[in-house]
């Protein structure tokens, strides 16, 4: 079974290479990337086009890597013993099985999303390290192991807030998602709006590039963004015309806030092309 | 197989293991890949490195490993087997050569010789003729372990050896790009998370074993919330020389700024002597004296200076050395009273480490600092908060 890309989501050949690789060998894989590349879309797409059910872990500084595994909910065994309630009795009502639990049981492979690892705190990854290489851990309220009945495929996104523990990083491999040249973008939008006008298309990639390369943005458009913009472009049904800004008399781009989400991105934009405008 | 590869990389400081290696052959083994050099890059990248900072330095190291294989001339001369069996021989490892029983030396140079004489033209793919992206062990683009590559125009317009020698992730390499959030990033280092305060967050752990306690009767337990405790000191050296490093020390201070709960800055010019200023515009007017500084705050906070270190000798080393009035004390003097205040101390320079040599005052400071100057680079910035916390 190989992940070569779905309908809706276009990868490149590192991508795909990296994805088996990690299914093949059994190992976690690492996701790093600009914010809006598909990170968090990658699991669901591998998990749609391998036809594996998915499970996600979305983390939070709050996170505990116990949660993943199990939590014991002391609170209301508390409460039933007060109200006298009979599963009491029996601990195991009271443990909530957590995103690895569920995995770990499952009947079939499925595959596994860590999402924003690095939102947790720093010992987090340290924390689940036997948990990923030997894929069981111990439940001490109930006295046994669980353990994988079949080795899920984890995908571990990461937004680079924090270092990464190496014990950590050596059990994972890697994959860094670069940011889509034109060809693999005009495939990208392609997947989502196969009606889209082709040189509508084109002209809205050329400002978008141009806007990426303007200096000083505090956060670059991206895919996402973009993808926004067409939505809306074509909702306005904006003609083609509309978009070559060099002879055009204001060079701003129609609907421009979705692509700048920045206050003063879209002033120093507005300058930029006021100055623009201004040369004969 | 593969050892001199991973002895390569080791040697071009890439942070690899064993367990690394052994991965990237079971890929092999399991046949992730077929026949292919680009390939083969992806999966060795994917294993190997662990950080988008080191793809450039993999990149660079891919290439010289594999370079080799190319340096060797076209297919229109006349290619002298010597030539070949040295170059084969300078880039495979023993392990390798073992392994090339199958074909032998004198074999593997005997087929290339008939296959040049049977070769009518130019061959692409397949795996018996020389030419380009193929399995075939002669010609180049292809991947097999006892390949020779052959030079000549590169197969496709995508060949694996312009993958990595483009360098696309140069500017994600840690010692050049440094901004506002960078720089947060080498400052959580230094984080230490501690319960002071109020007691405001509910236990919950304590509440159960103290209700557990009470026979079942509630026992509500509180207990403080958790805060980065750590404590820092930051003098900036300002004007003269430091202009034009005015924007780094900016983002550091922003990001230092957003970071430490306890933050006190102070300004200086170019050494610390008896008074310091917290408004760089009143300066004359609102000096402080470093005495007092000294004993307003406790040994627990950490000490960072920001400064290019750049100024005449005389101002670290004389009384009166001073370029704006007469300091009693040398400012040698004055950086050993507050060394020995805060043990915890680095100096950040924002001049690159390379030019520190030409400027005897920067030797000075980093010999007063014990060797802790670093510079204001987010791989120097790190090493400092490494140093800081130890």
């Amino acid at each position: 079974m190989k992940f070569e890309g779905t309908d809706s989501y276009v990868t490149t050949r590192d991508l795909t290479l990296a994805v088996n690789a990690a299914n093949v060998l059994q190992r976690p894989l690492l996701i790093k990337g600009e914010p809006g590349t598909g990170k968090t879309m990658l699991a669901e797409e591998v998990a749609r086009a391998l036809g594996l059910p998915l499970f996600q872990w979305h983390i939070k500084s709050t996170t505990k890597a116990q949660q993943g595994l199990y939590e014991y909910d002391a609170v209301s065994r508390l409460r039933d013993s007060q109200l006298g309630d009979p599963r009491v009795e029996d601990i195991a009502h009271y443990i909530v099985h957590g995103v690895l639990w569920q995995a770990f049981e499952c009947d079939q492979p499925s595959v596994v999303l860590i999402d924003e690892i690095d939102k947790a705190d720093i010992e987090f990854p340290n924390d689940l390290l036997r948990e990923l290489d030997r894929m069981e851990f111990y439940c001490y309220e109930l006295h046994r192991t669980v353990k994988a009945k079949h080795r899920p495929l984890i995908i571990i996104t990461s937004n680079n807030e924090k270092e990464l523990p190496d014990a950590f990083l050596r059990r994972c491999f890697f994959h860094y998602i670069r940011f889509p040249d034109k060809e693999t973008m005009t495939r990208i939008v392609d997947v989502h709006f196969p009606t889209l006008k082709r040189d509508l298309l084109r002209e809205a990639l050329e400002v978008f590039f141009q806007l990426r390369e303007v200096p000083g943005l505090k956060k670059k458009p991206s895919t996402s963004e973009l993808i926004d913009w067409l939505k809306l472009l074509l909702a306005e049904d904006i003609p083609p015309e509309a978009l070559r800004a060099k002879e055009a008399k204001d060079a701003i781009p129609p609907l421009h806030g979705a692509l700048l989400k920045n206050e003063q991105d879209v002033h120093l934009f507005e300058r930029i092309a006021f100055m623009a405008r201004r040369k004969p | 197989m593969l050892v001199d590869f991973f002895l390569h990389l080791k040697a071009r400081q890439l942070p690899v293991s064993t367990k690394e290696l052994l991965a990237l052959l079971e890929a092999l083994a399991a046949r992730l890949v077929s026949g292919s050099l680009d390939d083969f890059y992806l999966l060795s990248r994917a294993i190997m490195v662990k950080d988008e900072a080191l793809y450039d330095r993999f990149d660079r190291a891919f290439g010289e490993y594999f370079r080799g294989v190319e340096a060797l001339p076209g297919l229109d001369a006349m290619v002298p087997a010597e030539w070949l069996e040295l170059a084969a021989r300078r880039h495979l490892s023993e392990e390798d050569r073992l392994k090339l029983q199958k074909l032998g030396y004198e074999k593997l140079f005997e087929q290339l010789k008939a296959r040049l004489a049977e070769q009518k033209e130019r061959h692409a793919g397949g795996s018996k003729w020389i030419g380009t992206a193929g399995t075939s062990p002669y010609g180049h683009g292809g991947y097999h372990p006892e390949g020779v590559r052959i030079g000549g125009e590169s197969a496709g317009n995508r060949t694996a050896v312009k993958v990595w020698e483009k360098r696309e992730f140069r500017n994600l390499d840690d010692s050049v790009e440094l901004g506002v959030r960078n720089i947060k990033v080498a400052l959580r280092r230094l984080r230490r998370f501690a319960r002071k305060g109020a007691a405001t967050e509910l236990d919950l752990d304590g509440t159960i074993t103290g209700t557990a306690r009470n026979g079942g009767w509630l026992d509500l337990q509180m207990r403080p919330e958790r805060h980065n405790a750590i404590k820092v000191l930051l003098f900036l050296d300002i004007g003269g020389s430091m202009d034009d490093h005015i924007q780094t020390c900016e983002e550091l201070f922003s990001a230092a700024r957003s970071e430490f709960k306890h933050l006190e800055h102070f300004y200086f010019h170019n050494c610390v002597y008896e008074g310091v200023w917290k408004d760089n515009r009143r300066r004359h007017d609102e000096k402080m004296a470093t005495w007092d500084v000294i004993h307003s705050y406790g040994p627990d906070y950490k000490l960072v200076f920001v400064g290019d270190a750049s100024m005449s000798p005389y101002e670290i080393a004389r009384p009166g050395g001073s370029i704006e009035y007469w300091n009693e004390e040398s400012g040698a003097v004055w950086m050993e009273r507050l060394l020995n205040t805060w043990r915890h101390a680095v100096w950040l320079n924002p001049i690159a480490e390379e030019h520190w040599g030409y400027t005897p005052s920067i030797h000075m400071l980093q010999e007063l600092m014990g060797k802790r100057m670093f510079p204001l680079t987010i791989d120097g910035l790190e090493r400092a908060m490494r140093s800081l916390s130890r």
